[in-house]
């Protein structure tokens, strides 16, 4: 069993100060074994405070991002699933989840996790599946309006993942889940 | 010859130790006898050791307890002494024969002692006789000690109410009279060794170190002065009335008459720990009083902070007692006291100024937290006692920044430390580092407590507060900042601008007018950090009143309008170009375009995206910054519904051309086949250009090819086919869109393209290439497995 956190779109600090209080309290170090961030976090604090959470960090470039460095995409393989990781304003038109499965195809990768749009989305096709965390602190967007804040936990255990969506509704966090399992062929 | 004086002290004790010793010896060998007269005689010789002078009172205070243990057991003699030969009266007679005067008055105590527990004589009598025939020593140290030993043997003796000893005749005036009476007499010894010479001096060893001595042994016999008021305490007798009427006001008089700074520092310390808070509460005027009579050297400030924490403590303790501080004016008082206290000493430095109005603002926050106009009086006070006191120390700013601070955790809310009216004046009197110290424990506090600032006049005062961060107050730039240090400080500042929030539009758009105007002073060292969160919050604005404004009528006056806001955007924007950052501002440009499009306001979207333009043809020069740019361009034109096909079409051709511009063919590639995308929008009014979408593959179709040939001169190999790749697979997506010019013999072709590059002999093998096609050639056949229309479709696709 292995947690994996999909997190990114903090914008901190441009458009939002801190991450929500119920979220923070929720995210303590030594639970998580990997983090892999959209992007946009944007600044070298939170990528401290990330790598505090967990040293296996993975963050592929926003177009806001302070750093960089950070690559435009990355591949990791976690378990039996191959992971693709990606900002997402690359991939025009923003949010199409079609032309997000044609970099799914070319990054050739199980789970596609992307952002840019704040927008939660899992959604599973022929191919494999592509995760959008959404905002962790429900920063604006141009693309959605009313954003809530979310972030994603994928508990990855054999050929099957688990797919748990933390939004903060009215002040509540709402936890949502959704199960995907592969074949075991090399991809889903 | 320089004797070594502790050496020969610790002689000297072990002497007198050993005389005391064999005189008690033959003491109790007397007692044992019955015989009075020989116990009495060795009794004295052993108290005879006590006469000395050559010991510190360190020292003579072990030979002391020695003596002391002596005499318990002497006077447990006495007790039944009494009951056998001689009487109690002729016992007391008896004791004054010794011969010097020291022993003989320690026995008396210790005889008093009993006859007093006889109850054969008034209380009061033996005591008042005791206390006087004490005055017989005026040795200092002597003195002090025996009347100590007064003291404790008396202790149970008191005619206080409800003890045994109360009477008629006795009663607790007498006992107070009695330790008053004391205390004096031990008060006047004690402040006599100032005048002295240290016990242990010798005379080569100078002025200072001497004083240093005499201190210190000073300070070893404190607690036997302090006892006496201790003893006062215990008194129950005492009550408010008899407090403040007899003993506060006989105390205090000894304690200002006596002219000692040591004493006097001790002994109001003692008396504040002492007594209850209650007493002190009811007596304030009079004890405040006490406060500018006292020498100048003395430490007021801690006493009276000391008194204040106390009377702090005791406010916290119970909400009850709170009325009482009312009642008796606390803080009025409090606060003439200090007053006068600073002007009876013009010389106290800044830092005991603003330690004491510390204190007392402590005092307040806890005991009358709803009083600002006291909050901001002490404040003021502060300001008249820094000002024109020029480039302030260390410390002293410390406790003007711990001053500043406590209103701030008492307050979570920022918004009353910002209605007191001398908080900026403090503020203005604090050097730059320490400003800046300051306003980031503001902006914590706020971010702490997550306050938000809901005003223009607010945000206004705020950003005044903290204008350290905001720009350079010295023109002189001397601090020279750690580049990440400021990066910090500056995120800081943007963080706070979050927390700036109202309802009501028009409160809104004024707040941001407030910080737009603020952070303009910044300079183009902060503006990249501060304009950004300004810009979101206005944005945020935007999509409230668009909102409001499709339901609301025209003739409403508000000046919250997309449109008056967009223009501020702009002007806020331009004012980036003085730092430079042109991908920033191309970035904002964008976003505000967005807004536009979603407000429905052609000209200004238009005009937005023109900047955004200008930026990318002239400023971003980078190949790396160019992509990155040009897809937030496409993917944000790519959104626009709002342009009319004159508008789109001018920055559609603009943006394809940038795009066939790039440095690398691959990217020109890419951005190329990107652009296809604004010709197809899947909205139901959307446009669905299928012919120009084509136009656009096959350029990119062409680009690719080139990039091959390249490759093949300049490296003797052929390029990677994943650009073929990508294309075939956006030929499948307009395909499967249903854009009829996409046809299968096209994407067939394409296919037996990539195959045929796969196999050449000059192919360079890429594992991406291959995975990438297998999987598109997978998702080919999942589309025909799927049945329906689609399957009906990719059915004639040979894979």
């Amino acid at each position: 069993m292995v947690l994996v956190l999909a997190i990114g779109d903090l914008h901190i600090p441009h458009r939002a100060s801190d991450l929500p209080a119920k979220f923070k309290s929720m995210l303590v170090p030594g639970k998580i074994q990997h983090i892999i961030c959209t992007g946009n976090l944007c600044i070298k604090e939170v990528h401290d405070y990330l790598k505090s959470l967990c040293p296996s960090l993975h963050i592929t470039r926003g177009e806001y991002d302070e750093d960089s460095r950070y690559p435009e995409t990355k591949t990791i393989t976690i378990g039996q699933f191959k992971l693709g990781l990606c900002h997402g304003h690359q991939v025009v038109p923003w949010g199409d989840l079609d032309s997000l499965a044609m970099l799914q195809r070319q990054l050739d990768v199980d789970i596609l996790v992307s952002g840019h749009t704040h927008q939660f989305k899992a959604y599973k096709h022929e191919a494999g599946v592509v995760i959008n965390p959404g905002s962790a602190t429900g920063a604006y967007s141009s693309i959605t309006y009313d954003v809530n804040p979310s972030f994603v936990l994928m508990d990855i255990d054999g050929l099957r993942v688990v797919v748990y969506v933390y939004e903060l509704i009215d002040g509540e966090v709402k936890v949502d889940k959704i199960d995907f399992k592969k074949t075991s062929t090399a991809t889903i | 010859m320089i004797s070594d004086g502790i050496e020969d002290e610790e002689k000297w004790l072990t002497a007198g130790i050993a005389g005391l010793q064999q005189n008690a010896f033959y003491m109790h060998r007397a007692l044992d006898s019955n015989n009075i007269k020989d116990a009495l005689k060795y009794s004295a010789q052993m108290l005879s050791e006590l006469r000395t002078s050559r010991l510190s009172p360190h020292k003579y205070y072990e030979l002391y307890m020695r003596a002391f243990d002596e005499l318990r057991k002497l006077e447990i003699f006495f007790k039944e002494e009494s009951r056998r030969s001689c009487s109690i009266i002729e016992l007391y007679e008896l004791v004054q024969h010794a011969g010097n005067i020291l022993p003989r008055l320690y026995l008396l105590c210790t005889v008093g002692s009993v006859y007093i527990k006889s109850k054969e004589a008034p209380a009061k009598d033996i005591l008042k006789d005791l206390v006087e025939m004490c005055r017989g020593i005026q040795h200092p140290l002597r003195g002090l000690f025996l009347r100590s030993y007064l003291s404790q043997v008396s202790r149970d003796k008191l005619p206080d109410i409800g003890s045994e000893y109360e009477g008629d005749e006795n009663t607790v005036m007498d006992a107070v009279e009695f330790v008053l009476q004391n205390f004096t007499e031990m008060n006047k010894l004690w402040v006599r060794m100032q005048h002295q010479h240290a016990i242990g001096y010798s005379g080569l060893q100078g002025p200072a170190r001497e004083k240093e001595k005499r201190e210190k042994e000073r300070n070893e016999l404190r607690d036997l002065v302090g006892k006496n008021l201790h003893v006062l305490s215990q008194i129950e007798g005492i009550d408010l009335e008899l407090y403040k009427d007899i003993v506060l006001p006989r105390i205090l008089e000894q304690v200002v008459n006596c002219k000692d700074d040591l004493a006097q520092y001790y002994l109001m310390d003692c008396l504040i720990q002492v007594f209850p808070d209650e007493y002190h509460l009811q007596t304030l005027e009079t004890l405040l009083g006490a406060c500018p009579q006292l020498q100048p050297s003395v430490d007021i400030k801690t006493v009276l902070s000391g008194l204040m924490e106390r009377l702090s403590n005791y406010a916290a303790s119970s909400v009850e007692v709170l009325p009482e501080f009312v009642q008796v004016e606390a803080f009025a008082k409090l606060n003439n006291a200090i007053g006068q206290v600073i002007e009876a000493q013009p010389d106290m430095p800044v830092f005991g100024a603003v330690t004491l109005y510390s204190s007392l603002l402590t005092f307040t926050l806890h005991v009358h937290p709803d009083r600002l106009d006291y909050v901001d009086q002490i404040l003021g006070a502060c300001v008249n006692k820094i000002s024109g006191k020029g480039k302030l120390e260390g410390k002293t700013t410390k406790q003007i920044v711990a001053l500043l601070s406590a209103p701030l955790e008492k307050y979570s809310d920022i918004d009353i430390a910002l209605k007191l009216s001398n908080y900026p004046l403090v503020m203005e009197y604090l050097d730059d580092s320490t400003n800046k110290v300051m306003s980031n424990v503001i902006i914590q506090s706020i971010m702490k407590n997550k306050t938000h600032i809901s005003t223009a006049d607010k945000v206004g005062a705020l950003f005044e507060l903290i204008k350290g961060l905001i720009k350079d107050l010295d023109s002189d730039g001397n601090d020279e900042m750690d580049e990440d240090d400021f990066k910090e400080e500056q995120n800081f500042v943007a963080r706070l601008i979050q927390m700036l929030y109202n309802n009501d539009p028009e409160e809104m758009l004024k707040i941001i007018c407030t910080v737009k105007k603020h952070i303009m002073t910044g300079g183009p060292k902060r503006l990249p950090f501060t304009i950004p969160p300004l810009i979101y919050n206005a944005l945020k604005l935007v999509r409230r009143v668009q909102s409001q404004d499709e339901n609301a009528s025209e003739e409403a006056t508000t000046s919250a309008t997309p449109k008056k806001i967009f223009q501020i955007l702009n002007q806020t924007i331009e004012v980036l170009s003085t730092v430079p950052v042109p991908d920033l501002a191309l970035r904002l440009y964008l976003e505000c375009a967005e807004a536009a499009n979603d407000c429905d306001l052609e000209p200004v979207a238009y005009e937005f995206f023109t900047q955004a333009y200008i930026l990318y043809e002239e400023e971003i020069s980078d190949s790396k910054a160019q992509v990155t740019a040009l897809y937030l361009i496409i993917g944000t034109l790519q959104r626009m519904h709002t342009f009319g096909v004159e508008n789109r079409d001018t920055l559609t051709h603009k943006a394809t051309g940038y795009s066939a511009k790039l440095l690398k063919k691959p990217d020109q590639c890419r951005a190329v086949y990107a652009c296809s995308h604004l010709f197809w929008v899947e909205d139901q009014d959307g446009i669905k250009d299928g012919e120009r979408v084509l136009l656009c593959l096959k350029r990119a179709l062409r680009i690719a090819n080139a990039a091959q040939q390249m490759a093949n001169v300049t490296k003797g190999s052929s390029g990677s086919v994943i650009l073929f790749i990508e294309i075939l697979n956006k030929y499948l997506y307009f395909f499967e869109k249903g854009n009829t010019q996409i046809t299968v013999a096209s994407i067939q072709g394409l296919i037996e393209l990539v195959t045929t590059e796969m196999q050449s002999d000059t192919a360079t093998s890429d594992p991406a290439a291959d995975a990438f096609f297998s999987s598109t050639m997978r998702y080919i056949q999942s589309q025909k497995a799927k049945g329906g229309a689609t399957a009906e479709k990719f059915e004639p696709i040979k894979v």
